[in-house]
């Protein structure tokens, strides 16, 4: 039974602790993270903080059917890089990207001896489904790593939200959060932090809101909303890239993965009049090899112009077929089977439809996050970051994110060594996030009127898909629209004050749509520095429709300035190792 | 309307010191009712439909349904969890049966 909302700040309950590591949500690479520190040092203690439970939070929650980046026998690291530039639209971190490929294959390889089924081929490898992917039984592959994880001794705190860091200066020493459960207040001091949190949902209104029960009908874990961002643009963390949004090509009405059937079946995308939209519209951008970003915006182009709805062609596939089909999404997202049955839909005969997601700032996909150096630091010492949270790393998916995970628990290592000492905690600052924090409930009993948290959600996702380039915008931006979503932001920013919450649950959320906005407006300047369209579907200015590689082949970085609030956006070089042109594969 | 629970089935996990279904939900959404003691989602417009209420659930008394905007009535997916083994039965609107077992864990 969860513990009743405190009337009064004094009641709130404190609980305090002392840690070597605190990983701050468990999800795959806070995870990977967590057994890596474990395993290289088990005199350490380590602490997750997972606002959920460790056994399905995160993305995995329903699992996966496949690992989209593993290196086969006959490819290297700098093919992936090469692949994964020109996919990213020649944009991404090569330094970064070459540290995760080196740990790709030890992640997965350990999953699958810690109880993963990997599919084989006739020889005994791994059943590739793609240049890059291969094929996993994955329903379960959460919960084999969560056990992993308290074998290894490994301390997990579930059901307890995390707010803000614990900050010694600009140096991160801890975090701060409350219990969903016992409503009580966290004080978690750490020689090293990981930020492991996720990227962002819920920016954005999704197509499927109109029915009153299908809200979270969307691509991305809806309990990810971007807090490991919101916390870092707080403390004045360097952020990267989160112009480069992810939208992705789903099934229509229901979010079901399409790569399952294009990549794994070779159904190729048609559009209403039959016709293969990437072979016919987009060869000269490589075909059904396109960047993912094209992959994603073919099908709304074509109902642009008059020619959808656009299907994924399952017509040619055979009764075994089918039910291979079946059994992936059973693995990856088994709600979509219940949506063919519900629609009484046999698909040799009719062929699936498809349509673009609302958009999501997601590192593991794109390549939004913190600034990180090789080590995973970010630019707050003592902060270190990984997997989707993580900026400069796109399409390190599944794998990517559990290497990350490793390499994060080095960084944190090797800084705990360096440290001469812990730092020292801030009772003022303490004292002051506590209020922060439990300030909607506060209100709720003196006040008892307000804003909940719903109905702010509901109006950002609104603004932000009207004017900051919504799926139901298709994708379509200019300066005008997105200086209106500022102002509104900032209005809405203002009103988080008179948010109330009559439960823990609605404390949660409260703090949800807080971070939500923080994650919003930084996004939107991205959005408006970015003067050029490098990603169309991801980033369509419709002000600037062309690729402007003078002024932007670089990377668009930002930072808030802590004491005054302002975002201040200024770009950072590409550095080049692998040689080639950047855009081919 | 995600996960409904079958009031006959759910005894609210009474020998545990919290329901499986609200220790496991991704998005704290499962909870029980005070006056009957039997689990209920608070928001079923916040599901993911991830289903892990469902294969959690001791008494199969959870069941995934689609909002009816989505898909419609009566579709059913029912899973059977074994130890390294998952059973599921589809039934269509049309009444079509299916069933597939797969292995999801390594012995």
């Amino acid at each position: 039974m969860a513990a009743k909302l405190p009337a009064k700040l004094e009641e709130v309950g404190e609980v305090r602790l002392e840690t070597d590591i605190l990983i701050i949500g468990a999800g795959n690479a806070g995870c990977y993270a967590a057994i890596e520190a474990k395993r290289r040092r088990p005199d350490l203690r380590v602490t997750l903080m997972e606002k959920a439970h460790i056994d399905r939070s995160g993305c995995l929650a329903s699992g996966m059917d496949a690992i989209n980046t593993y290196i086969k026998k006959n490819e290297t690291v700098e093919n992936l890089v090469r692949w994964s530039r020109a996919q990213a639209g020649g944009l991404l971190r090569e330094d970064l990207t070459i540290t995760m490929a080196e740990l790709l294959n030890q992640a997965i390889e350990e999953w699958e001896e810690w109880g993963l089924p990997i599919k084989k081929d006739e020889n005994g490898e791994y059943l590739a489904r793609g240049r890059w992917d291969i094929a996993i039984q994955g329903s379960e592959m959460k919960v084999i790593l969560a056990e992993k994880v308290r074998e290894y001794g490994c301390e997990v705190l579930n059901r307890v939200v995390a707010t803000n860091y614990l900050l010694d200066g600009d140096r991160v020493i801890g975090a701060m959060g409350f219990g969903v459960r016992d409503g009580k207040f966290y004080i978690i001091k750490a020689g090293a932090t990981i930020v492991a949190t996720g990227g962002a949902a819920g920016l954005y209104k999704p197509y499927t809101n109109d029915g009153v029960d299908s809200h979270h009908q969307i691509w991305y874990c809806p309990f990810n909303v971007g807090t490991g961002y919101a916390m870092g643009i707080r403390a004045g963390a360097e952020m990267t890239t989160f112009e480069m949004r992810w939208c992705a090509v789903r099934t229509k009405d229901f979010n079901g993965p399409i790569d399952t059937i294009s990549v794994g079946y070779k159904a190729p995308m048609i559009n209403a009049k039959g016709e293969k939209i990437l072979a016919k519209r987009y060869a000269h951008m490589g075909g059904d090899a396109s960047p993912r970003f094209v992959r994603a915006n073919a099908p709304m182009e074509e109902w642009l112009a008059g020619r959808g709805p656009c299907y994924v062609d399952t017509r040619h596939m055979t009764p075994e077929q089918v039910k291979t089909l079946k059994i992936d999404y059973l693995n990856e997202r088994p709600s979509f089977v219940l949506f063919l049955a519900a629609r009484g839909q046999d698909i040799t005969r009719e062929p699936i439809e498809v349509y673009g997601s609302d958009p999501y700032i997601v590192g593991g996909h794109t390549a939004s996050g913190y600034w990180i150096d090789v080590k995973r630091a970010t630019t707050l010492p003592g902060l270190f970051a990984c997997g989707d949270v993580a900026g400069g790393v796109p399409n390190k998916f599944v794998g990517g994110c559990a290497a990350e995970g490793m390499l994060a628990a080095r960084g944190a290592i090797e800084y705990l060594g360096s440290l001469a000492d812990r730092g020292q905690v801030d009772e003022s600052l303490v004292a002051a996030e506590k209020a922060r924090v439990y300030a909607p409930a506060i209100r709720q009993v003196r006040e008892g009127d307000g804003v909940i948290p719903r109905e702010m959600e509901e109006r950002l996702q609104r603004l932000m898909d009207e004017y900051a380039g919504g799926v139901h915008q298709f994708y379509r931006m200019n300066r005008e629209r997105l200086e209106y979503a500022l102002k509104h932001l900032a209005i809405l920013k203002d009103q988080t004050r008179y948010l109330v919450a009559h439960d823990l649950h609605e404390l949660m959320e409260a703090h949800e749509i807080i971070d939500r906005l923080d994650v919003a407006e930084v996004l939107v300047h991205h959005l408006l520095f970015r003067e050029e369209t490098r990603w169309p579907g991801w980033q369509n200015r419709v002000d600037f429709p062309e690729r402007d590689d003078t002024r932007f082949d670089c990377f668009v970085n930002s930072r808030r300035n802590p004491q005054t609030g302002e975002i201040e956006v200024f770009t950072r070089p590409y550095e080049q190792i692998i040689p080639g042109d950047r855009y081919r594969p | 309307m995600p996960p409904k629970v079958n009031l006959q089935k759910c005894d609210g996990c009474r020998a545990e010191s919290e329901a499986l279904c609200v220790q496991i939900c991704p998005g704290d959404l499962m909870a029980l009712d005070e006056n009957n003691g039997k689990a209920y989602c608070r928001s079923a417009r916040d599901c993911w439909d991830c289903m892990s209420c469902v294969k959690a659930c001791p008494n199969g008394a959870i069941e995934t349904r689609l909002p009816y905007q989505l898909g419609y009535y009566p579709a059913k997916l029912i899973p059977l969890v074994g130890s390294n083994k998952i059973s599921w039965t589809v039934v269509d609107i049309h009444g079509k049966v299916e069933r597939f077992t797969f292995k999801n864990r390594n012995d």
